[in-house]
């Protein structure tokens, strides 16, 4: 039987590690958001059949994740929770483009795999880097962030409540399942006449937890606004971090860096 | 700040798939009283708790706390005077760490940070919980969590404490600090429970409830020596009031 209240613990973990105190987590939430969207827009402006330049742009994720003390599975289990649905969107390249592109002894190399390749790539990289963000910030951080640069509130507050009912929701799936589990004795696995019956039930379930949680909410006074502890000043550190990211972003962008560096180590020809 | 009376006037609730959960209820609850709300399940008294704190708003009659009527234009004041500790802890926690939850209603009443972490701070001193406060409240046991529960609605300083089957869940040690704790508050209190012994601890006053209607309200003791009315009402007399069938077996 999976223990499905290990794996809950495990979901949370994002917003433990939001909790802590490095370098990285004192930068100002505006300002990671700004990096991170310029960090987005440059992977998603490389060429269709790029792959080699692509690389350089792993250095972001992978210091980010040392300075913040972000451990590497936590970020790589959560990739590959969402690695079949690019899978899906990439899958038909490699089957419809057939041009050769490269001829490695017996192997032939179509296009088509090359932008799947650089599909997959991308998407690694955009997805760790918006975990990173997530488990540097806090939700809440990132969404009193995104009011302050203006984005309408609807949005943000949308956004806010998705990410908390996304716990409630798997909160009660899990349960669910254990209770399912419990009583099916047939071990792994859900028999699919159940499935209609169960996913009803945790909707209205959710449905009715999430709107308890609501009104705890509102018995607090929530009433749209949301108002953090910490207060984030716009330093010089500030600046420099995303300046200098930015910097690195272009060069890679405008730079082929994997072959500057191959021309550096053999000599140029 | 007045005296915060709570004036119930004919209240009737009727939810949306046409349950009437309460049929016409009246009560006055003066400052600083303790009171029991008790009866059966299905009696209505989450109902009555929820239009204390405008969760839920009569379909007819009045509620008024203090100098204000119970309605929309007046929901943030009454919310800021009425501390609510819902039932099951789990949702009332939802921040990432228990000092972010506690602060929660803190800086939502417009507290500046530092007001709002002695705030925060003297809150989780009260129910001693400050070891707790950088924990992610999912992580904490039942009793825990409850103190902390009842730390964010301290923090709002609210001069009502309305509180729904607090002992439920709490193993016996947990539930007598629980009872030493609230012991100590002055607020007015307004408790829904079926742990008559905690209502002996606690509230001088008690009402009974059945089928969305008040059928008695008087002195604690009083009620429930009142076993015709007890039996009526789905309860029996708190167990330290029954005589104890082991050490005493003829008493029966």
């Amino acid at each position: 039987m999976f223990n499905f209240e290990s794996r809950w613990l495990e979901l949370r973990r994002l917003d433990e590690l939001a909790a802590g105190d490095t370098k990285i987590h004192r930068l100002n939430p505006c300002i990671k958001i700004m990096t991170t969207a310029i960090f987005l827009i440059v992977v998603a402006s490389f060429s269709k059949y790029e792959v080699s330049r692509l690389l350089p742009l792993f250095f972001y994720p992978v210091v980010l994740m040392n300075l913040a003390a972000v451990p590497f599975s936590i970020i790589a289990k959560r990739v590959l929770i969402a690695l079949p649905f690019v899978v899906f969107i990439g899958i038909f390249n490699p089957l419809l483009d057939h041009t050769p592109s490269l001829q490695l002894g017996p192997l032939l190399v179509t296009n088509g795999w090359i932008s799947f390749i650089s599909i997959l790539l991308r998407f690694i990289l955009a997805i760790s880097a918006a975990l990173i963000l997530v488990a540097t910030t806090g939700m809440d951080a990132i969404c009193s962030a995104l009011l302050k640069m203006h984005i309408p509130r609807v949005f943000v507050i949308q956004l806010m409540f998705l990410y908390r009912y996304l716990y409630v929701l798997l909160e009660e799936l899990f349960r669910t399942l254990t209770a399912y589990s419990l009583r099916s004795l047939r071990g792994n696995g859900l028999r699919y006449q159940v499935w209609g019956s169960l996913l009803g039930q945790l909707l209205l379930r959710t449905i009715d937890r999430a709107q308890k949680i609501y009104q705890a909410m509102l018995c607090r006074g929530f009433d749209g606004e949301i108002r953090l502890l910490r207060y984030h000043r716009l330093t010089k550190k500030d600046i420099a971090y995303v300046v200098g990211w930015s910097v690195f972003f272009l060069t890679a962008r405008m730079v082929n860096i994997p072959q500057w560096l191959g021309a550096l180590l053999v000599g140029r020809h | 700040m007045s005296h915060h009376i709570i004036e119930i006037k004919d209240l009737e609730y009727t939810y949306p798939d046409q349950t009437k959960a309460v049929k016409g209820l009246s009560l006055r609850i003066l400052h600083g009283e303790s009171v029991a709300i008790v009866g059966a399940n299905g009696a209505g008294k989450s109902t009555l708790l929820s239009h204390l704190i405008g969760v839920l708003i009569p379909s007819a009659g009045t509620v008024r706390i203090g100098d204000y009527p119970l309605n929309k234009e007046t929901l943030t004041h009454i919310r800021r005077s009425v501390g609510m500790v819902f039932q099951n802890p789990d949702d009332q926690l939802f921040m990432p760490t228990v000092f972010d939850d506690v602060a929660f209603g803190p800086l939502n009443m417009g507290l500046p940070p530092k007001e709002t972490e002695e705030r925060v701070m003297a809150a989780l001193t009260t129910v001693g919980a400050v070891h707790l406060k950088d924990r992610p409240p999912y992580k904490l046991s039942g009793g825990q969590k409850r103190s902390v529960a009842i730390a964010s609605v301290l923090s709002m300083l609210p001069d009502i404490l309305v509180m729904d089957e607090p002992s439920d869940g709490l193993d016996p040690y947990c539930r007598r600090q629980l009872i030493n704790l609230l012991k100590t508050f002055q607020h007015t209190k307004i408790i829904a429970t079926h742990d008559l012994d905690l209502v002996v601890d606690l509230c001088e006053r008690t009402v009974v409830l059945a089928d969305g209607k008040i059928i008695a309200d008087g002195p604690t003791l009083q009620i429930f020596t009142d076993d015709a009315l007890l039996q009526t009402s789905h309860l029996e007399r708190p167990l330290r009031m029954q005589g104890c069938p082991i050490c005493n077996p003829k008493a029966d």
